[in-house]
């Protein structure tokens, strides 16, 4: 599944790195210690978490994640969104928690 | 970026300083009672260390206690705090004086979630006065983060020429490199301290990153068991901040020397 179509069924708000929503996503991973995140997330992983700062975008392109879902209603940094668009990773907000994110995406793939 | 007193380093021959730069009283809830001014000061005068600094968790409220306790005692202290950002990290922030201090706490008071502490489930918030008496407890919970991010309170510290660094950058918890995976640019954190959990040399094996900065090492005590041997060594011409900022950056035949 895409991320386009990920985003649309989740109703994930689109925020930065257009560029990359033709990315495949097979799996997922939740977590806020970029430490963990860069140890465990797998490539095609979608990313959800509540660190909304610009080192998530570096971490994204190192785990080859399809994209990264800032939840909880945080705001990611300015500087966050200027490098996902550089990179094309997709940045996608929600008010929905970690949980609920998780467990939709879950069901969905 | 210079400091407020940028260029007044030539003021004397640098002299040696043992420093310990990141030190909480009783007044960090997770800081054993014993932390009082009294005993943190005759420690770290029997331990030989010149300089320490009073770094509560996101509050500077009993730096004023140690620093005028251990006023005529040979000991300097200087005024700071250990705020922790959005991100969960620790950063800790230096003032050259008590009212600067104030005035950061001010700030960081306001960006702080207004709950009381509840002392069975993170511990007591002790304050003292300046002859090492409590003289009460501080209700608002200091165990919990601001709504800034560390880009934002090191941008703020170094507008108001504070001193700002990462704190205990090895460690698994509350650190930078721990919650945000590596850390930024020289440029943005020239300075970083280091736990004295491991070597330095081992520090360096598992963070090649610090390569190029300057590192302090310190105790973060909480416990009076754990002050007194972690130090840094600081080539000064005068213990005083300012000077401290000469060092950081090697002005004037002045350096952070850390072992």
């Amino acid at each position: 599944m895409k991320v386009s179509e990920v985003a649309k069924a989740l109703g994930l708000d689109v925020v930065a790195g257009v560029a990359g929503l033709d990315r495949e996503v097979t799996g997922g991973y939740s977590g806020d210690l970029l430490s963990d995140v860069m140890a465990r997330a797998k490539p095609k992983d979608l990313w959800i978490t509540i660190q909304g700062h610009q080192n998530i975008v570096a971490v994204a392109v190192l785990t080859e994640v399809a994209g990264v879902v800032v939840s909880g209603s945080v705001e990611p940094e300015r500087d966050t969104l200027e490098r996902a668009d550089r990179e094309g990773i997709p940045v996608m907000r929600t008010p929905l928690s970690v949980f609920e994110v998780a467990g939709r995406l879950h069901k969905l793939l | 970026m210079p400091g407020p007193g940028a260029g007044t380093a030539k003021a004397g021959k640098p002299r040696v300083f043992a420093a310990d730069l990141h030190v909480h009283t009783a007044l960090s809830p997770c800081a054993e009672t014993e932390m009082s001014p009294g005993n943190i000061v005759g420690l770290a005068l029997e331990y030989g260390l010149d300089i320490v600094a009073v770094t509560d968790h996101n509050s500077g409220a009993n730096a004023r206690a140690v620093s005028e306790f251990a006023a005529g005692t040979g000991l300097v202290v200087w005024p700071g705090m250990e705020v922790q950002t959005k991100e969960e990290v620790h950063l800790v922030v230096l003032a050259d004086d008590l009212a600067l201090l104030e005035d950061w706490q001010e700030l960081v008071y306001r960006h702080l979630p207004s709950r009381p502490n509840r002392p069975d489930v993170f511990g007591e918030q002790t304050l003292f006065d300046n002859e090492g008496r409590v003289t009460g407890v501080l209700e608002r919970l200091l165990l919990t983060s601001v709504d800034l991010s560390v880009d934002e309170v090191r941008r703020e510290a170094r507008r108001r020429g504070l001193v700002c660094y990462p704190a205990h950058v090895d460690r698994p918890a509350y650190g930078y490199v721990s919650n945000l995976g590596f850390l930024p640019p020289a440029s943005d954190f020239d300075l970083i301290e280091v736990s004295s959990r491991l070597t330095l040399g081992e520090v360096k094996a598992k963070l090649p990153s610090l390569e190029g900065r300057t590192i302090v090492i310190s105790s973060d005590a909480h416990r009076l068991e754990e002050l007194g041997p972690a130090r840094t060594w600081l080539h000064m011409g005068q213990p005083t901040l300012d000077e401290f900022r000469a060092a950081i950056v090697g002005r004037d035949g002045r350096k952070v020397e850390a072992l």
